[in-house]
């Protein structure tokens, strides 16, 4: 039977596979078995420079550095601020309310805790009223009317060596966690 | 000779090279073949079925809510794109831009028209959608592009949610703190959202101000020119292209699926 095929004279059929065959040897040795270890390098190195080049997109909008407005300021000392009187001077700057107690100073939040709008101090009736959804917060920071769900947060509030008060916004107190008896959250004077 | 004289300038025009190489098959379809060939073989129209049964079209039955979506889409579209020849997208000329192009800008209207479009969009794919709904045109086969539908319907109210920010005036500022309030309240992925503190190792916090989801909507820890430009960038580019890709599979689909609004 072989000699009987081998006579057929059909030249390419019978030429093809065996120089297929020939070539693939001389490359490499590459039979089936090698191919499919190659095939499984080929995806692994596939997946890992797609998931780096996703994991580059998400790094990218990430930026190491930022433009923004400095955090920390200097309100002015202890004795520009009246006791029992809520200063609103750095309110349209800073974001930052001062208020002097019997007891000493601390700086709230202008923001909202409900969902992010500035209140406004009402003097007459003794309290802050978002314009938004009507959320009413006592002068300690306290909510005590409207759909608030938490008091307003009070910012680090520190003394410089030459007295002057300094307000940092990076450092919050929540006074739900209890963070409001930390010793930088109110400044005895 | 005499029957060569009978034709037509177009009839003519159509058996021109030009005219062949252009539209592939070429010549005047003259049979039904001829119609469904001219259709499959063009890129725009390939989109859309073949032929339409009578009664699916009626109006009364579709409302044409979603070809008025799209064609709403495109006069976003131009208008969006001439707007963007005067816009700046920076804190110090957004707003004012916006006055110039109310007001100085020839054809104020534009400006009008790429803002009441925008809401109109909103409302005719909510109709849209009201109408598949009721006619029950989201059962199979028809079931995948209804899930299609609802992403059109998700990245309609993302560019209206993006564009909103860009006259960067007081509802623009409020409506993207409010945005970015909420995106803080991710789960897992929001500074105080539930779980967040979960991906922590030891008193290393991962998820934080400055890297959680708002931060990276708005680019920023607050709320600046960062967010305006991200905005901007994802209004005028990326939500575009990733609506269009929809789009052409949403309609691409309508026609494998048996067509609009007939029972399959």
């Amino acid at each position: 039977m072989p000699d009987g095929k081998s006579t057929v004279t059909k030249s390419p059929e019978p030429k093809a596979p065996a120089a297929l065959g020939k070539t693939t040897k001389d490359i490499e040795g590459l039979n089936r078995r090698s191919f499919f270890s190659w095939l499984s390098f080929g995806w692994v190195g596939f997946v890992a420079a797609t998931g780096g080049f996703f994991t580059m997109l998400l790094r990218f909008l990430f930026p190491n550095v930022l433009f923004e407005p400095v955090q920390t300021f200097r309100a002015g000392f202890p004795d520009d601020y009246i006791k029992g009187e809520v200063s609103t001077k750095w309110k349209d700057k800073y974001g930052v309310w001062i208020i002097r107690n019997d007891l000493g100073i601390y700086a709230l939040s202008t923001v909202c805790t409900h969902l992010g709008c500035t209140p406004n101090w009402l003097s007459s009736s003794k309290k802050f009223k978002c314009p938004c959804h009507g959320s009413g917060f006592k002068a300690t920071g306290i909510n005590f009317e409207g759909p608030a769900p938490r008091p307003l947060e009070r910012y680090r509030i520190v003394q410089a060596d030459n007295g002057e008060i300094i307000v940092d916004k990076t450092q919050k107190y929540q006074q739900e966690k209890g963070q409001w008896s930390d010793p930088e959250a109110f400044l005895m004077v | 000779m005499s029957e060569n004289n009978k034709k037509s300038f177009l009839e003519k025009a159509a058996e021109s090279q030009v005219w062949k190489s252009i539209f592939r098959g070429g010549g005047v379809p003259r049979n039904r073949r001829q119609r469904m060939m001219s259709v499959l073989n063009s890129v725009f129209l390939h989109l859309h079925p073949v032929r339409l049964p009578k009664h699916a079209v009626k109006l009364k039955f579709t409302w044409c809510m979603g070809g008025m979506s799209f064609f709403i889409f495109l006069i976003l579209t131009i208008s969006g794109i001439l707007l963007m020849f005067y816009y700046r997208p920076t804190i110090e000329y957004a707003y004012t831009d916006i006055i110039d192009l109310a007001e100085q800008v020839p054809f104020g209207i534009m400006r009008e028209l790429h803002r009441w479009g925008a809401h109109a969009m909103v409302i005719t794919v909510w109709l849209h959608m009201f109408r598949v709904f009721m006619t029950g045109s989201y059962k199979p086969p028809r079931e995948f592009n209804w899930g299609v539908g609802v992403v059109l319907l998700l990245l309609t109210l993302l560019l209206s949610f993006t564009g909103y920010l860009l006259p960067w005036d007081q509802l623009a500022i409020w409506a993207i703190t409010v945005g970015g309030n909420m995106a803080r309240a991710t789960p897992f992925l929001g500074s105080e959202g539930p779980g967040a503190a979960l991906l922590a190792i030891g008193d290393i916090n991962f998820i934080t101000m400055a890297s959680d989801a708002r931060f990276i909507l708005i680019g920023g820890r607050f709320m600046g020119e960062a967010a305006l430009l991200r905005f901007y960038v994802l209004h005028c580019i990326g939500l575009p292209f990733i609506i269009m890709i929809f789009m052409a599979v949403h309609f691409w689909r309508v026609r494998k699926d048996g067509g609009i609004s007939t029972p399959v």
